[in-house]
Protein backbone atom coordinates (compact mmCIF):
# COMPACT_ATOMS: atom_id res chain seq x y z
CA UNK A 1 0.00 0.00 0.00
CA UNK A 2 1.24 3.18 -1.02
CA UNK A 3 0.29 6.19 0.46
CA UNK A 4 0.75 8.87 -2.36
CA UNK A 5 0.27 8.46 -5.89
CA UNK A 6 3.51 7.16 -7.68
CA UNK A 7 5.15 8.75 -10.58
CA UNK A 8 6.29 5.43 -11.89
CA UNK A 9 3.56 3.28 -12.00
CA UNK A 10 0.50 3.64 -14.27
CA UNK A 11 -2.99 5.22 -13.52
CA UNK A 12 -4.85 2.56 -14.50
CA UNK A 13 -3.68 -0.94 -15.29
CA UNK A 14 -6.05 -3.42 -17.41
CA UNK A 15 -5.20 -6.93 -17.23
CA UNK A 16 -5.80 -9.87 -19.39
CA UNK A 17 -9.90 -8.14 -19.27
CA UNK A 18 -12.33 -10.78 -20.98
CA UNK A 19 -16.24 -10.09 -20.88
CA UNK A 20 -18.80 -12.72 -21.99
CA UNK A 21 -22.23 -12.78 -21.91
CA UNK A 22 -22.54 -16.54 -21.98
CA UNK A 23 -21.41 -17.95 -25.09
CA UNK A 24 -21.47 -14.05 -26.96
CA UNK A 25 -18.15 -12.71 -26.61
CA UNK A 26 -18.15 -9.38 -25.38
CA UNK A 27 -14.17 -9.03 -25.09
CA UNK A 28 -11.26 -11.27 -25.28
CA UNK A 29 -7.91 -10.17 -23.20
CA UNK A 30 -7.60 -6.72 -23.48
CA UNK A 31 -4.57 -5.11 -21.68
CA UNK A 32 -3.33 -2.12 -21.52
CA UNK A 33 -2.15 0.15 -19.07
CA UNK A 34 -2.79 3.83 -18.87
CA UNK A 35 -0.49 6.59 -17.33
CA UNK A 36 -1.54 9.85 -15.40
CA UNK A 37 -2.29 13.01 -18.13
CA UNK A 38 -2.89 10.41 -21.07
CA UNK A 39 -5.63 10.07 -23.41
CA UNK A 40 -6.25 6.46 -25.13
CA UNK A 41 -8.83 6.18 -27.82
CA UNK A 42 -10.14 3.00 -28.97
CA UNK A 43 -11.59 2.40 -32.13
CA UNK A 44 -13.29 0.02 -34.16
CA UNK A 45 -16.71 -1.11 -35.84
CA UNK A 46 -19.88 -1.33 -33.98
CA UNK A 47 -20.13 -4.54 -31.89
CA UNK A 48 -16.42 -5.14 -32.02
CA UNK A 49 -16.48 -4.51 -27.93
CA UNK A 50 -15.74 -0.94 -27.44
CA UNK A 51 -18.37 -0.27 -25.39
CA UNK A 52 -18.54 -3.48 -23.33
CA UNK A 53 -14.95 -2.63 -22.59
CA UNK A 54 -15.61 1.01 -21.30
CA UNK A 55 -18.38 -0.54 -19.08
CA UNK A 56 -16.06 -2.55 -17.28
CA UNK A 57 -13.45 -0.03 -16.96
CA UNK A 58 -16.13 2.15 -16.04
CA UNK A 59 -16.82 -0.02 -13.10
CA UNK A 60 -20.31 -0.55 -14.09
CA UNK A 61 -20.21 -3.91 -15.65
CA UNK A 62 -18.27 -6.93 -13.60
CA UNK A 63 -15.62 -8.55 -16.24
CA UNK A 64 -15.92 -12.51 -16.62
CA UNK A 65 -12.06 -12.78 -15.72
CA UNK A 66 -8.82 -10.42 -15.77
CA UNK A 67 -8.06 -7.55 -13.53
CA UNK A 68 -8.29 -3.82 -13.33
CA UNK A 69 -6.05 -2.06 -10.73
CA UNK A 70 -6.23 1.73 -10.55
CA UNK A 71 -4.21 3.55 -8.51
CA UNK A 72 -6.04 5.89 -6.11
CA UNK A 73 -5.17 9.12 -4.33
CA UNK A 74 -4.47 7.76 -1.03
CA UNK A 75 -4.69 4.09 -0.74
CA UNK A 76 -1.97 3.16 -3.63
CA UNK A 77 -3.02 0.67 -6.47
CA UNK A 78 -6.38 -1.13 -5.94
CA UNK A 79 -8.48 -3.91 -7.82
CA UNK A 80 -11.73 -2.36 -9.24
CA UNK A 81 -13.63 -5.25 -8.67
CA UNK A 82 -12.43 -6.08 -5.13
CA UNK A 83 -13.43 -3.14 -3.82
CA UNK A 84 -16.70 -2.83 -2.16
CA UNK A 85 -19.81 -1.44 -3.88
CA UNK A 86 -19.70 1.99 -1.48
CA UNK A 87 -16.11 2.52 -1.85
CA UNK A 88 -16.65 1.53 -5.79
CA UNK A 89 -19.27 3.60 -6.54
CA UNK A 90 -17.75 6.76 -4.19
CA UNK A 91 -14.40 6.15 -6.25
CA UNK A 92 -16.81 6.35 -9.99
CA UNK A 93 -18.64 9.73 -8.61
CA UNK A 94 -15.68 11.73 -7.24
CA UNK A 95 -12.23 10.52 -8.63
CA UNK A 96 -13.73 9.25 -12.52
CA UNK A 97 -16.24 10.74 -15.04
CA UNK A 98 -18.51 8.69 -17.03
CA UNK A 99 -19.43 10.82 -20.43
CA UNK A 100 -22.62 9.33 -22.42
CA UNK A 101 -22.62 8.76 -25.93
CA UNK A 102 -26.29 10.24 -25.44
CA UNK A 103 -26.72 13.15 -22.67
CA UNK A 104 -29.95 12.22 -21.54
CA UNK A 105 -28.28 8.77 -20.08
CA UNK A 106 -25.56 11.65 -18.34
CA UNK A 107 -28.00 14.24 -17.13
CA UNK A 108 -30.91 14.66 -14.51
CA UNK A 109 -33.25 16.12 -17.52
CA UNK A 110 -35.95 16.88 -14.33
CA UNK A 111 -33.63 19.58 -12.54
CA UNK A 112 -31.91 22.80 -14.31
CA UNK A 113 -28.40 23.14 -15.17
CA UNK A 114 -27.23 24.51 -12.38
CA UNK A 115 -28.57 21.81 -10.40
CA UNK A 116 -26.88 18.96 -12.99
CA UNK A 117 -23.54 20.80 -12.42
CA UNK A 118 -23.85 20.82 -8.48
CA UNK A 119 -25.04 17.17 -7.70
CA UNK A 120 -22.12 16.30 -7.29
CA UNK A 121 -20.58 18.64 -4.68
CA UNK A 122 -23.39 17.78 -2.78
CA UNK A 123 -23.25 14.36 -2.60
CA UNK A 124 -20.02 15.20 -1.50
CA UNK A 125 -20.83 17.26 1.22
CA UNK A 126 -21.29 20.60 -0.03
CA UNK A 127 -24.25 22.68 1.82
CA UNK A 128 -23.75 26.31 0.83
CA UNK A 129 -25.81 26.78 -1.68
CA UNK A 130 -23.89 30.05 -2.53
CA UNK A 131 -20.60 28.26 -2.54
CA UNK A 132 -22.27 25.67 -4.53
CA UNK A 133 -23.75 28.27 -7.01
CA UNK A 134 -20.45 30.01 -7.80
CA UNK A 135 -18.94 26.37 -8.60
CA UNK A 136 -21.72 25.99 -11.12
CA UNK A 137 -20.87 29.24 -12.91
CA UNK A 138 -17.24 28.62 -12.65
CA UNK A 139 -17.94 25.09 -14.88
CA UNK A 140 -20.81 26.44 -16.85
CA UNK A 141 -17.99 28.74 -18.04
CA UNK A 142 -15.34 26.87 -18.42
CA UNK A 143 -18.07 24.93 -20.86
CA UNK A 144 -18.70 28.09 -22.97
CA UNK A 145 -22.06 28.18 -21.51
CA UNK A 146 -24.13 31.11 -20.89
CA UNK A 147 -24.46 32.24 -17.39
CA UNK A 148 -27.78 33.44 -17.88
CA UNK A 149 -28.71 30.02 -18.53
CA UNK A 150 -28.30 28.37 -15.25
CA UNK A 151 -31.33 28.09 -13.95
CA UNK A 152 -32.53 26.56 -17.60
CA UNK A 153 -33.98 22.86 -17.76
CA UNK A 154 -31.01 20.67 -19.85
CA UNK A 155 -34.12 20.27 -21.93
CA UNK A 156 -34.34 23.44 -23.64
CA UNK A 157 -30.52 23.44 -24.64
CA UNK A 158 -29.17 22.39 -28.17
CA UNK A 159 -27.63 18.87 -28.44
CA UNK A 160 -24.21 20.36 -28.23
CA UNK A 161 -24.76 22.55 -25.37
CA UNK A 162 -26.69 19.58 -23.62
CA UNK A 163 -23.14 17.33 -24.04
CA UNK A 164 -21.15 20.17 -22.83
CA UNK A 165 -23.44 20.34 -19.71
CA UNK A 166 -22.71 16.38 -18.91
CA UNK A 167 -18.88 17.26 -19.44
CA UNK A 168 -19.32 20.06 -16.73
CA UNK A 169 -21.20 17.81 -14.57
CA UNK A 170 -18.27 15.76 -14.40
CA UNK A 171 -15.51 17.41 -14.15
CA UNK A 172 -16.80 19.16 -11.20
CA UNK A 173 -16.21 17.27 -8.55
CA UNK A 174 -11.94 17.06 -9.89
CA UNK A 175 -11.58 13.80 -11.35
CA UNK A 176 -8.21 12.12 -12.74
CA UNK A 177 -9.53 10.10 -15.07
CA UNK A 178 -12.62 10.23 -17.42
CA UNK A 179 -14.06 7.73 -19.77
CA UNK A 180 -16.01 9.20 -23.04
CA UNK A 181 -18.53 6.97 -25.29
CA UNK A 182 -18.73 8.79 -28.52
CA UNK A 183 -18.50 12.00 -27.02
CA UNK A 184 -19.23 13.50 -30.55
CA UNK A 185 -22.00 11.07 -32.20
CA UNK A 186 -25.41 12.63 -33.29
CA UNK A 187 -23.49 16.34 -32.90
CA UNK A 188 -23.24 17.91 -36.47
CA UNK A 189 -19.49 18.91 -37.64
CA UNK A 190 -19.10 22.14 -36.52
CA UNK A 191 -20.58 21.62 -33.13
CA UNK A 192 -18.29 18.61 -33.16
CA UNK A 193 -15.28 20.53 -33.95
CA UNK A 194 -16.13 23.26 -30.88
CA UNK A 195 -16.73 20.24 -28.83
CA UNK A 196 -13.43 18.60 -28.89
CA UNK A 197 -11.54 22.20 -29.18
CA UNK A 198 -12.96 21.88 -25.84
CA UNK A 199 -12.66 18.70 -24.43
CA UNK A 200 -8.75 18.67 -25.89
CA UNK A 201 -8.28 22.43 -24.06
CA UNK A 202 -10.12 20.93 -20.87
CA UNK A 203 -7.57 17.63 -20.84
CA UNK A 204 -4.83 19.61 -21.27
CA UNK A 205 -5.32 22.33 -18.35
CA UNK A 206 -6.74 19.40 -15.70
CA UNK A 207 -3.79 17.21 -16.80
CA UNK A 208 -6.67 14.34 -17.47
CA UNK A 209 -6.13 10.74 -17.94
CA UNK A 210 -9.12 9.75 -20.71
CA UNK A 211 -10.27 6.50 -22.17
CA UNK A 212 -12.21 8.04 -25.16
CA UNK A 213 -14.48 5.39 -27.45
CA UNK A 214 -14.96 6.47 -30.79
CA UNK A 215 -15.55 4.90 -34.32
CA UNK A 216 -14.41 8.49 -35.51
CA UNK A 217 -11.51 8.22 -36.59
CA UNK A 218 -10.64 12.14 -36.70
CA UNK A 219 -12.05 12.35 -33.07
CA UNK A 220 -9.03 9.82 -32.48
CA UNK A 221 -6.67 11.54 -34.42
CA UNK A 222 -7.26 15.14 -32.28
CA UNK A 223 -7.92 14.01 -29.27
CA UNK A 224 -5.80 10.81 -28.67
CA UNK A 225 -2.05 10.23 -27.74
CA UNK A 226 -2.83 6.04 -28.38
CA UNK A 227 -4.50 3.87 -29.93
CA UNK A 228 -6.44 0.75 -29.97
CA UNK A 229 -8.09 -0.74 -32.38
CA UNK A 230 -10.70 -3.73 -31.77
CA UNK A 231 -12.18 -6.03 -34.14
CA UNK A 232 -14.18 -9.02 -33.08
CA UNK A 233 -13.48 -8.36 -29.03
CA UNK A 234 -10.11 -8.79 -29.11
CA UNK A 235 -7.06 -5.59 -29.70
CA UNK A 236 -5.52 -6.18 -33.22
CA UNK A 237 -3.35 -3.04 -33.21
CA UNK A 238 -1.98 -0.83 -30.48
CA UNK A 239 0.21 2.30 -30.87
CA UNK A 240 1.26 5.98 -31.12
CA UNK A 241 -2.15 7.40 -32.87
CA UNK A 242 -0.34 9.22 -35.66
CA UNK A 243 1.86 5.65 -36.02
CA UNK A 244 -1.26 3.67 -36.42
CA UNK A 245 -3.01 6.13 -38.54
CA UNK A 246 -0.35 6.60 -41.29
CA UNK A 247 1.34 3.26 -40.79
CA UNK A 248 -1.52 0.80 -40.32
CA UNK A 249 0.47 -2.73 -39.80
CA UNK A 250 -2.98 -4.63 -39.63
CA UNK A 251 -5.15 -5.77 -42.26
CA UNK A 252 -8.43 -4.80 -40.20
CA UNK A 253 -6.93 -0.96 -39.64
CA UNK A 254 -5.80 -0.39 -42.92
CA UNK A 255 -9.33 -1.01 -44.24
CA UNK A 256 -10.75 1.14 -41.75
CA UNK A 257 -8.18 4.05 -42.38
CA UNK A 258 -8.77 3.45 -46.21
CA UNK A 259 -12.45 3.45 -45.36
CA UNK A 260 -12.81 7.19 -44.22
CA UNK A 261 -14.37 9.41 -46.29
CA UNK A 262 -12.17 12.09 -48.06
CA UNK A 263 -13.49 15.43 -48.93
CA UNK B 1 -50.28 -0.99 23.13
CA UNK B 2 -52.37 -3.64 25.77
CA UNK B 3 -51.59 -7.30 24.96
CA UNK B 4 -54.14 -9.06 22.84
CA UNK B 5 -57.31 -10.46 24.67
CA UNK B 6 -57.19 -14.53 23.96
CA UNK B 7 -60.87 -14.29 23.80
CA UNK B 8 -63.24 -11.59 22.19
CA UNK B 9 -65.38 -12.45 24.76
CA UNK B 10 -65.61 -8.39 25.77
CA UNK B 11 -66.60 -8.21 21.97
CA UNK B 12 -69.33 -10.97 21.78
CA UNK B 13 -71.27 -8.87 19.50
CA UNK B 14 -68.65 -8.79 16.80
CA UNK B 15 -69.25 -12.03 15.18
CA UNK B 16 -68.78 -10.20 11.59
CA UNK B 17 -65.01 -8.88 11.75
CA UNK B 18 -62.11 -10.28 13.86
CA UNK B 19 -60.75 -7.82 16.67
CA UNK B 20 -60.18 -4.53 14.64
CA UNK B 21 -60.78 -6.10 11.37
CA UNK B 22 -57.25 -7.98 10.10
CA UNK B 23 -57.03 -11.29 10.85
CA UNK B 24 -54.13 -12.45 13.15
CA UNK B 25 -51.84 -13.79 10.84
CA UNK B 26 -51.95 -10.34 9.16
CA UNK B 27 -51.38 -8.40 12.45
CA UNK B 28 -48.80 -10.90 12.83
CA UNK B 29 -46.62 -10.14 9.76
CA UNK B 30 -47.56 -6.29 10.21
CA UNK B 31 -46.16 -6.01 13.78
CA UNK B 32 -42.98 -7.91 12.41
CA UNK B 33 -42.44 -5.00 9.92
CA UNK B 34 -43.14 -2.31 12.38
CA UNK B 35 -40.59 -4.11 15.15
CA UNK B 36 -37.90 -4.19 12.54
CA UNK B 37 -38.82 -0.09 11.53
CA UNK B 38 -38.41 0.67 14.86
CA UNK B 39 -35.15 -1.01 15.27
CA UNK B 40 -34.22 0.59 11.80
CA UNK B 41 -34.92 4.12 12.41
CA UNK B 42 -36.32 5.90 9.09
CA UNK B 43 -35.69 2.70 7.02
CA UNK B 44 -38.47 1.63 4.57
CA UNK B 45 -39.27 -1.94 5.53
CA UNK B 46 -41.49 -3.63 3.05
CA UNK B 47 -44.73 -5.20 3.94
CA UNK B 48 -47.34 -7.27 2.51
CA UNK B 49 -50.08 -4.37 2.42
CA UNK B 50 -53.68 -5.59 2.35
CA UNK B 51 -56.80 -5.03 0.71
CA UNK B 52 -58.45 -2.60 3.14
CA UNK B 53 -62.30 -1.76 2.63
CA UNK B 54 -61.44 1.56 1.43
CA UNK B 55 -59.71 2.53 -1.90
CA UNK B 56 -55.85 3.53 -1.50
CA UNK B 57 -54.93 6.98 -0.79
CA UNK B 58 -57.17 6.88 2.10
CA UNK B 59 -55.14 5.90 4.50
CA UNK B 60 -55.00 2.38 4.20
CA UNK B 61 -51.62 2.07 5.23
CA UNK B 62 -51.88 3.98 8.65
CA UNK B 63 -55.24 2.14 9.17
CA UNK B 64 -53.48 -1.13 8.94
CA UNK B 65 -50.28 -0.18 11.04
CA UNK B 66 -53.51 0.99 13.60
CA UNK B 67 -55.30 -2.23 13.63
CA UNK B 68 -52.28 -4.04 14.19
CA UNK B 69 -51.44 -2.51 17.17
CA UNK B 70 -54.62 -1.61 18.83
CA UNK B 71 -55.95 -3.75 22.03
CA UNK B 72 -59.68 -3.07 23.31
CA UNK B 73 -58.13 -0.86 26.27
CA UNK B 74 -56.72 1.90 23.55
CA UNK B 75 -58.56 5.11 23.27
CA UNK B 76 -57.72 6.27 19.22
CA UNK B 77 -57.98 9.53 18.24
CA UNK B 78 -58.29 10.21 14.23
CA UNK B 79 -57.59 13.65 12.72
CA UNK B 80 -57.18 14.49 8.96
CA UNK B 81 -55.70 17.90 7.89
CA UNK B 82 -55.48 18.33 11.64
CA UNK B 83 -59.56 18.28 11.99
CA UNK B 84 -61.29 15.93 14.13
CA UNK B 85 -64.11 16.17 12.11
CA UNK B 86 -63.16 16.01 8.65
CA UNK B 87 -65.01 12.87 6.54
CA UNK B 88 -61.49 10.84 6.64
CA UNK B 89 -61.40 11.32 10.06
CA UNK B 90 -64.97 10.22 10.89
CA UNK B 91 -64.63 6.90 9.00
CA UNK B 92 -61.96 5.62 10.31
CA UNK B 93 -62.72 6.53 13.87
CA UNK B 94 -65.99 5.12 12.98
CA UNK B 95 -64.21 1.97 11.30
CA UNK B 96 -62.50 1.30 14.55
CA UNK B 97 -65.06 1.91 16.87
CA UNK B 98 -67.36 -0.78 14.55
CA UNK B 99 -64.46 -3.51 14.15
CA UNK B 100 -62.72 -3.04 17.43
CA UNK B 101 -65.46 -1.52 20.04
CA UNK B 102 -62.46 0.62 21.15
CA UNK B 103 -63.25 4.05 23.06
CA UNK B 104 -62.33 7.08 20.74
CA UNK B 105 -61.55 10.64 21.52
CA UNK B 106 -60.64 14.07 20.10
CA UNK B 107 -59.00 15.00 23.90
CA UNK B 108 -55.00 15.00 22.23
CA UNK B 109 -53.82 13.49 25.90
CA UNK B 110 -56.19 11.49 26.20
CA UNK B 111 -55.56 8.93 23.32
CA UNK B 112 -53.21 6.37 23.41
CA UNK B 113 -53.37 5.97 19.36
CA UNK B 114 -53.30 8.88 17.47
CA UNK B 115 -53.76 8.27 13.54
CA UNK B 116 -52.87 11.34 11.66
CA UNK B 117 -53.22 12.25 7.97
CA UNK B 118 -51.21 16.13 7.52
CA UNK B 119 -50.71 17.28 11.09
CA UNK B 120 -49.05 16.53 14.65
CA UNK B 121 -50.87 17.99 17.19
CA UNK B 122 -50.26 21.01 18.43
CA UNK B 123 -50.61 19.48 22.18
CA UNK B 124 -47.23 17.97 22.89
CA UNK B 125 -47.34 14.22 23.18
CA UNK B 126 -45.86 11.37 25.97
CA UNK B 127 -44.16 8.85 26.05
CA UNK B 128 -48.09 6.29 26.40
CA UNK B 129 -49.09 7.63 22.95
CA UNK B 130 -48.08 6.12 19.86
CA UNK B 131 -48.25 8.57 16.35
CA UNK B 132 -49.75 7.07 13.07
CA UNK B 133 -48.91 8.84 10.18
CA UNK B 134 -50.85 7.53 6.94
CA UNK B 135 -48.30 7.96 4.05
CA UNK B 136 -49.26 8.34 0.50
CA UNK B 137 -45.33 8.17 -0.93
CA UNK B 138 -42.51 6.82 1.65
CA UNK B 139 -39.44 7.08 -0.78
CA UNK B 140 -38.01 10.35 -0.78
CA UNK B 141 -35.47 10.02 -3.35
CA UNK B 142 -38.13 9.00 -5.76
CA UNK B 143 -39.12 11.95 -7.71
CA UNK B 144 -35.36 12.20 -9.00
CA UNK B 145 -35.11 8.68 -9.46
CA UNK B 146 -37.42 6.37 -10.28
CA UNK B 147 -35.85 2.97 -10.14
CA UNK B 148 -36.61 1.20 -6.72
CA UNK B 149 -33.52 -0.99 -7.13
CA UNK B 150 -31.45 2.45 -7.21
CA UNK B 151 -33.11 4.39 -4.40
CA UNK B 152 -32.52 1.35 -1.83
CA UNK B 153 -28.99 1.23 -3.48
CA UNK B 154 -28.67 4.76 -2.49
CA UNK B 155 -30.35 4.55 0.77
CA UNK B 156 -27.46 1.78 1.79
CA UNK B 157 -24.47 3.89 0.77
CA UNK B 158 -25.83 7.03 1.98
CA UNK B 159 -25.72 8.61 -0.86
CA UNK B 160 -28.46 11.34 -0.51
CA UNK B 161 -26.86 14.38 -2.95
CA UNK B 162 -29.96 14.04 -4.50
CA UNK B 163 -32.02 15.79 -1.52
CA UNK B 164 -30.41 18.30 -1.98
CA UNK B 165 -30.39 18.93 -5.32
CA UNK B 166 -34.01 19.31 -4.71
CA UNK B 167 -33.62 22.12 -2.40
CA UNK B 168 -31.24 23.85 -4.81
CA UNK B 169 -33.44 23.72 -7.42
CA UNK B 170 -36.36 25.52 -4.88
CA UNK B 171 -33.71 28.07 -4.21
CA UNK B 172 -32.44 28.31 -7.69
CA UNK B 173 -36.33 29.18 -8.89
CA UNK B 174 -38.36 30.78 -5.66
CA UNK B 175 -35.06 32.53 -3.98
CA UNK B 176 -35.81 30.12 -0.80
CA UNK B 177 -36.73 26.74 0.03
CA UNK B 178 -40.36 26.26 -1.09
CA UNK B 179 -41.31 22.55 -0.15
CA UNK B 180 -43.86 23.71 2.36
CA UNK B 181 -44.90 19.69 2.81
CA UNK B 182 -43.39 16.36 2.84
CA UNK B 183 -39.93 18.21 3.77
CA UNK B 184 -37.30 15.85 3.94
CA UNK B 185 -35.42 14.69 6.88
CA UNK B 186 -32.43 12.67 8.33
CA UNK B 187 -33.41 10.66 11.16
CA UNK B 188 -30.71 9.70 13.83
CA UNK B 189 -27.95 11.31 11.37
CA UNK B 190 -28.72 7.77 9.10
CA UNK B 191 -31.81 7.65 6.81
CA UNK B 192 -33.42 10.23 4.94
CA UNK B 193 -37.18 10.14 5.48
CA UNK B 194 -40.38 11.88 3.96
CA UNK B 195 -42.70 12.49 6.78
CA UNK B 196 -45.46 12.03 5.09
CA UNK B 197 -47.47 15.46 3.61
CA UNK B 198 -47.19 16.61 7.09
CA UNK B 199 -46.59 21.14 7.27
CA UNK B 200 -43.09 21.44 7.60
CA UNK B 201 -44.54 23.59 10.53
CA UNK B 202 -44.54 20.13 12.18
CA UNK B 203 -41.19 18.70 11.52
CA UNK B 204 -39.69 20.59 14.65
CA UNK B 205 -42.07 18.45 16.76
CA UNK B 206 -40.75 14.85 15.40
CA UNK B 207 -37.31 15.41 16.58
CA UNK B 208 -36.93 13.76 20.23
CA UNK B 209 -40.73 12.86 20.57
CA UNK B 210 -41.60 11.22 23.70
CA UNK B 211 -44.37 9.43 21.90
CA UNK B 212 -43.53 6.87 19.21
CA UNK B 213 -44.12 7.65 15.29
CA UNK B 214 -45.43 4.79 13.07
CA UNK B 215 -45.54 5.62 9.29
CA UNK B 216 -47.91 3.30 7.07
CA UNK B 217 -47.86 3.41 3.11
CA UNK B 218 -51.03 1.01 1.91
CA UNK B 219 -50.21 1.09 -1.74
CA UNK B 220 -46.65 1.21 -1.62
CA UNK B 221 -46.17 -1.33 0.75
CA UNK B 222 -43.90 -0.08 3.01
CA UNK B 223 -43.30 0.91 6.64
CA UNK B 224 -41.51 2.93 8.85
CA UNK B 225 -40.67 4.23 12.45
CA UNK B 226 -38.95 7.03 14.91
CA UNK B 227 -38.62 5.89 18.42
CA UNK B 228 -39.12 8.03 21.10
CA UNK B 229 -36.38 10.43 21.60
CA UNK B 230 -34.76 10.18 18.22
CA UNK B 231 -33.11 13.11 16.77
CA UNK B 232 -34.97 14.18 13.60
CA UNK B 233 -33.14 16.85 11.40
CA UNK B 234 -34.58 18.83 8.72
CA UNK B 235 -32.44 18.99 5.33
CA UNK B 236 -31.41 22.55 4.70
CA UNK B 237 -28.45 24.71 3.16
CA UNK B 238 -25.54 26.52 5.89
CA UNK B 239 -26.61 29.84 4.18
CA UNK B 240 -30.75 28.93 3.38
CA UNK B 241 -31.57 27.36 7.13
CA UNK B 242 -34.49 25.85 7.40
CA UNK B 243 -37.47 27.78 8.60
CA UNK B 244 -41.37 26.84 9.16
CA UNK B 245 -43.84 28.68 7.51
CA UNK B 246 -45.23 31.79 9.66
CA UNK B 247 -48.56 33.60 9.14
CA UNK B 248 -49.66 37.30 9.32
CA UNK B 249 -52.81 36.72 10.96
CA UNK B 250 -53.94 35.02 14.24
CA UNK B 251 -57.18 32.13 14.54
CA UNK B 252 -59.91 33.80 14.25
CA UNK B 253 -61.79 32.10 16.68
CA UNK B 254 -59.52 31.49 19.19
CA UNK B 255 -57.02 34.26 18.69
CA UNK B 256 -53.64 31.97 18.78
CA UNK B 257 -50.54 33.26 17.13
CA UNK B 258 -48.36 29.61 17.80
CA UNK B 259 -50.50 26.82 15.62
CA UNK B 260 -50.80 25.93 12.28
CA UNK B 261 -53.44 28.24 10.54
CA UNK B 262 -55.67 26.90 7.55
CA UNK B 263 -57.08 29.91 5.16
CA UNK B 264 -61.11 29.59 5.01
CA UNK B 265 -62.55 31.26 2.28
CA UNK B 266 -65.69 32.36 3.78
CA UNK B 267 -68.24 33.73 0.27
CA UNK B 268 -66.93 35.20 -3.08
CA UNK B 269 -65.93 38.33 -2.83
CA UNK B 270 -62.87 37.88 -1.42
CA UNK B 271 -64.07 36.88 2.09
CA UNK B 272 -61.64 34.63 4.07
CA UNK B 273 -59.97 34.02 7.44
CA UNK B 274 -57.41 31.83 9.17
CA UNK B 275 -58.20 29.18 11.59
CA UNK B 276 -56.17 26.82 13.86
CA UNK B 277 -55.77 23.37 11.58
CA UNK B 278 -55.91 21.31 14.85
CA UNK B 279 -59.67 21.57 15.73
CA UNK B 280 -58.89 20.01 19.46
CA UNK B 281 -56.12 22.62 19.91
CA UNK B 282 -58.82 25.08 18.92
CA UNK B 283 -61.75 24.09 20.53
CA UNK B 284 -59.65 23.93 23.62
CA UNK B 285 -58.60 27.14 23.48
CA UNK B 286 -61.65 28.73 23.06
CA UNK B 287 -63.16 26.30 26.13
CA UNK B 288 -60.54 28.36 28.44
CA UNK B 289 -61.80 31.43 27.00
CA UNK B 290 -59.77 32.76 23.66
CA UNK B 291 -61.74 34.37 21.84
CA UNK B 292 -61.18 35.55 17.93
CA UNK B 293 -62.42 37.89 15.54
CA UNK B 294 -64.94 35.76 14.14
CA UNK B 295 -66.28 34.02 17.32
CA UNK B 296 -70.10 33.75 17.80
CA UNK B 297 -70.09 35.81 21.16
CA UNK B 298 -68.53 38.84 19.09
CA UNK B 299 -70.62 38.94 16.20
Amino acid sequence: MQQTTQADTPLLVCDALTKSYGRQVGCTEVGFDLWSGEVLGIVGESGSGKTTLLKCLAGTLEPTNGRILYQTRHQGTMDLYALGEAERRLLMRTDWALVHQNPRDGLRMGVSAGANVGERLMALGARNYGTIRGEAEHWLDSVEIDMGRIDHMPETFSGGMQQRLQIARNLVSKPRLVFMDEPTGGLDVSVQARLLDMIRALVADLGLACVIVTHDLAVARLLADRLMVMKNGRVVEHGLTDRVLDDPQHPYTQLLVSSVLQV
Amino acid sequence: MSSMPQSNSAHAEQTDYNFAYLDEQTKRMIRRAILKAVAIPGYQVPFASREMPLPYGWGTGGIQVTASIIGPDDRLKVIDQGSDETTNAVSIRKFFSKTAGVETTDTTEDASIIQTRHRIPETPLHEDQILVYQVPIPEPLRWLEPRETETRTMHAHMEYGAMHVKLYEDIAHHGRIATAYDYPVSVEGRYVMAPSPTPKFDNPKMDNMAALQLFGAGREKRIYAVPPYTKVVSLDFEDHPFEVQTWEAVCALCSADDSYLDEVVTDDVGGRMFVCSDSDHCHRRRHAGHTGWASEDQQ
